[in-house]
């Protein structure tokens, strides 16, 4: 049945000579699996995807940590999507700054916003932002090269103590890159300026401080394996943390990952030593504490020297739904550095519907919705959410995968019931109308082209060094390979 | 009737000789019983930029006949029938040491590779349509476990990844599916919480 009713839409818009115009704002997974769903689905659609960058491809090429390369050869795919006759990029367009939402609405039949999530959580409690304290998103922004990263400068020479708080394969990844000897990081992708400070670094010891227990660590088996598995790395799990709760075996009976993970961390907790060895490293998994402020220095003001944390105990709701509640008993943990880990949040963009509390865009299906309250009725046509912005910043790559075959499903519902612009034949500007709109702001978008010059030139600077590539991290630089 | 398959998002440029043989009806034994179209495809040997693929010499469909056991099939080659989401079925020979990821992508059928076949993504992952066949495969590794297991909806008894299911003389005629877009994208069964 949905095969007819593709068919009919497809040869409607190929009658017509007025081509479904897309415009996709955010060129990470999300944004190019719904680009090419779109390029299958229409074929006369032409999809521009936009990205405030220079540089496409979103956390794929800022979130992936450096070691693990082959989580970035989804890149090929993603190139071969914006290859196509049909499809574009261009870089270096903000939206709200280069081109307002409205304006995108009037050129575009339809916009799918896949900006993902570049903000954080906050835990709001005091000391917050005490220097030394930094959320793990620009901490693998930093590492990663990111041109909004760079700045961050952590200090890693003043302290030989990190606390991370959460323990989320974001937690997991930015613990392995503090703990594994750098010359396994030489040759990655890894941005120069992080190796250099990663080597200097005096920090030796690493917590990953959960809220709850270890049968609710958010982490996966394939990151726990691979941490733990560092060389020379001291592993502290306390013994009485392992202790399950009837509720925490049921929990598992129904979660094979959640059944890995903790049976990694209970071999990893019976076969460590002691005591660590002179030298070692060491990673310690700390649970069942909630961070209740952040602790001021008495030497250095301004700076965090610890975590005050209140142990919790998990009450009732039922497996999956145990959740942690302060026992009033404390606990300080001395540090020189906190990594907040504990979720991005996504950014509000001018006239857009926004669940502050949710941190996503209030939508049905992809479809965005005129307001919070979720009536099904109240949608803004023409405007959908993918990837993040979406569901909220959870999953993995291939999450996106289902996430677009959803939203360009809706996508083509629409257009087959009319409900769109194109349907009733009103031809939209499209990619001609945006370049030129973007040419009267004097905004110089990036074309794929010019990204190609750009990868190249970080795979020729890379090959000087023994790196995949070596990436450029300044705007400036970007720009100026690109042009 | 006339398959269309998207082949131009998966090449830099179309294939220059793409050839779609008459039509030739057979018994073909996966779904049903009845006589079916079966419908092949040759298609240039293609080089995947970056991949970890292996380049393989173009499929034939001409038999080379083993003349003393009177076999129709080449004796490195195993027939594998895909079956998409459409029900519809497309019988493939293949040659022994190719995995189905590249069978896949050789022959214009929808399986998804992200990870081009390194072990770092669920998203190649098939469903084998007989036990005894899967029954045949190795264990799936640690590693590919922990892959597949971060998608819901997988039929965890019968499902692989395409990229490490590799051809073998044992595996003829085996009947793998490809699996239905899930709806429900949460890691391993997870519904968040409404907050």
């Amino acid at each position: 049945m949905y095969k007819a009713r593709a068919w009919l839409s497809r040869s409607f818009t190929a009658l017509s000579s007025n081509p479904l115009r897309v415009c996709v704002v955010g060129s990470g997974p999300a944004g190019f699996y719904t680009a090419e769903k779109t390029l299958k689905a229409h074929q006369e659609a032409q999809v521009d995807i936009i990205d405030r960058l220079p540089t496409p491809f979103g956390l794929v090429r800022s979130g992936v940590a450096p070691d693990h390369p082959e989580t970035k050869i989804v890149i090929n795919q993603f190139s071969r999507v914006v290859q196509h006759e049909r499809c574009s990029f261009f870089g270096n367009v903000t939206l709200g700054s280069s081109v307002s939402l409205s304006e995108l609405r009037q050129l575009y039949h339809v916009v799918v916003l896949a900006y993902g999530a570049e903000s954080d959580r906050a835990l709001g409690i005091p000391g917050e932002d005490l220097i030394g304290v930094h959320s793990a998103r620009e901490f693998v922004w930093w590492y990663n090269g990111h041109p909004d990263g760079k700045n961050l400068s952590p200090d890693l020479k003043s302290t030989d103590t990190a606390v991370i708080l959460g323990q989320g394969n974001v937690a997991l990844d930015v613990a392995r890159i503090l703990l594994r000897p750098t010359e396994e990081l030489a040759t990655t992708d890894i941005a120069s300026y992080a190796w250099t400070a990663l080597e200097g670094s005096s920090i030796r010891k690493v917590y990953l401080v959960g809220r709850r227990g270890p049968v609710q660590a958010a982490c996966t088996a394939k990151e726990l394996r691979e941490i733990l598995g560092i060389k020379n790395l001291y592993v502290h799990i306390r013994e009485d943390d392992l202790i399950k709760s009837p509720t925490d075996e049921e929990e598992m009976k129904n979660s094979r990952i959640q059944r890995r993970v903790y049976e990694l961390l209970s071999k990893a907790a019976a076969s460590a030593s002691s005591q660590p060895m002179l030298g070692q490293r060491e990673l310690h998994f700390v649970f069942f504490r909630k961070p209740d402020s952040f602790l001021e220095s008495n030497e250095r003001s301004g700076h965090v020297s610890g975590v005050h944390f209140e142990k919790t105990a998990l009450k009732g709701g039922g497996p999956g739904k145990q959740y942690a509640v302060g026992t009033g008993e404390f606990e300080d943990l001395d540090c020189g550095m906190v990594l907040k880990s504990i979720g991005y949040k996504s950014v509000p963009v001018n006239g857009l519907p926004f669940d502050n509390h949710k941190g996503i865009v209030p939508n049905i299906r992809g479809r965005v919705l005129k307001n919070i309250s979720g009536d099904s009725s109240q949608v803004e046509n023409g405007l959908y959410v993918c990837g993040w912005l979406k569901r909220g910043p959870t999953g993995i790559i291939a999450t996106n995968l289902y996430c677009a075959e959803e939203t360009v499903g809706s996508i083509s519902e629409d257009l087959e019931q009319g409900v769109l612009a194109s349907s009733s034949g009103l031809p939209k500007p499209g990619r001609e109308g945006l370049l030129q709109l973007l040419d009267n702001r004097n905004v110089r978008p990036v074309p794929f082209s010019a990204w190609e010059k750009i990868d190249s030139e970080e795979k020729r600077l890379g090959s000087l060094r023994n790196k995949p590539k070596e990436k450029l991290t300044t705007y400036e630089d970007l720009l100026k390979v690109a042009t | 009737m006339l398959i269309q398959y998207n082949y131009m998002l998966k090449n830099i440029s179309p294939p220059s000789n793409k050839i779609i043989l008459p039509l030739i009806f057979q018994q073909t034994g996966c779904t049903s019983q009845h006589w079916r179209p079966l419908i092949k495809l040759q298609s240039d040997p293609r080089v995947f930029q970056g991949s970890l693929f292996q380049k393989y010499p173009q499929f034939s469909t001409t038999a080379v006949n083993d003349a003393s056991h009177g076999s129709s099939i080449q004796k490195d080659m195993i027939n594998v029938t895909f079956v998409d989401k459409d029900i519809e079925e497309k019988n493939i020979k293949v040659p022994v040491g190719m995995s189905m990821l590249e069978v896949a992508h050789e022959n214009d059928i929808e399986l998804e590779g992200a990870c081009e076949g390194s072990l770092a993504c669920s998203t190649c992952h098939v469903i084998v349509m007989d036990m005894d066949y899967y029954n045949k495969l190795q264990d799936p590794t640690d590693e590919e476990m922990t892959c597949w297991i971060l998608l819901l909806g997988l039929q965890r008894r019968k499902s692989h990844l395409g990229c490490q299911i590799v051809a073998r003389p044992e595996l003829d005629g085996i009947c793998l599916a490809l699996p239905a877009a899930s709806r429900n994208f949460a890691v391993d069964g997870y519904v968040p919480k409404p907050r």
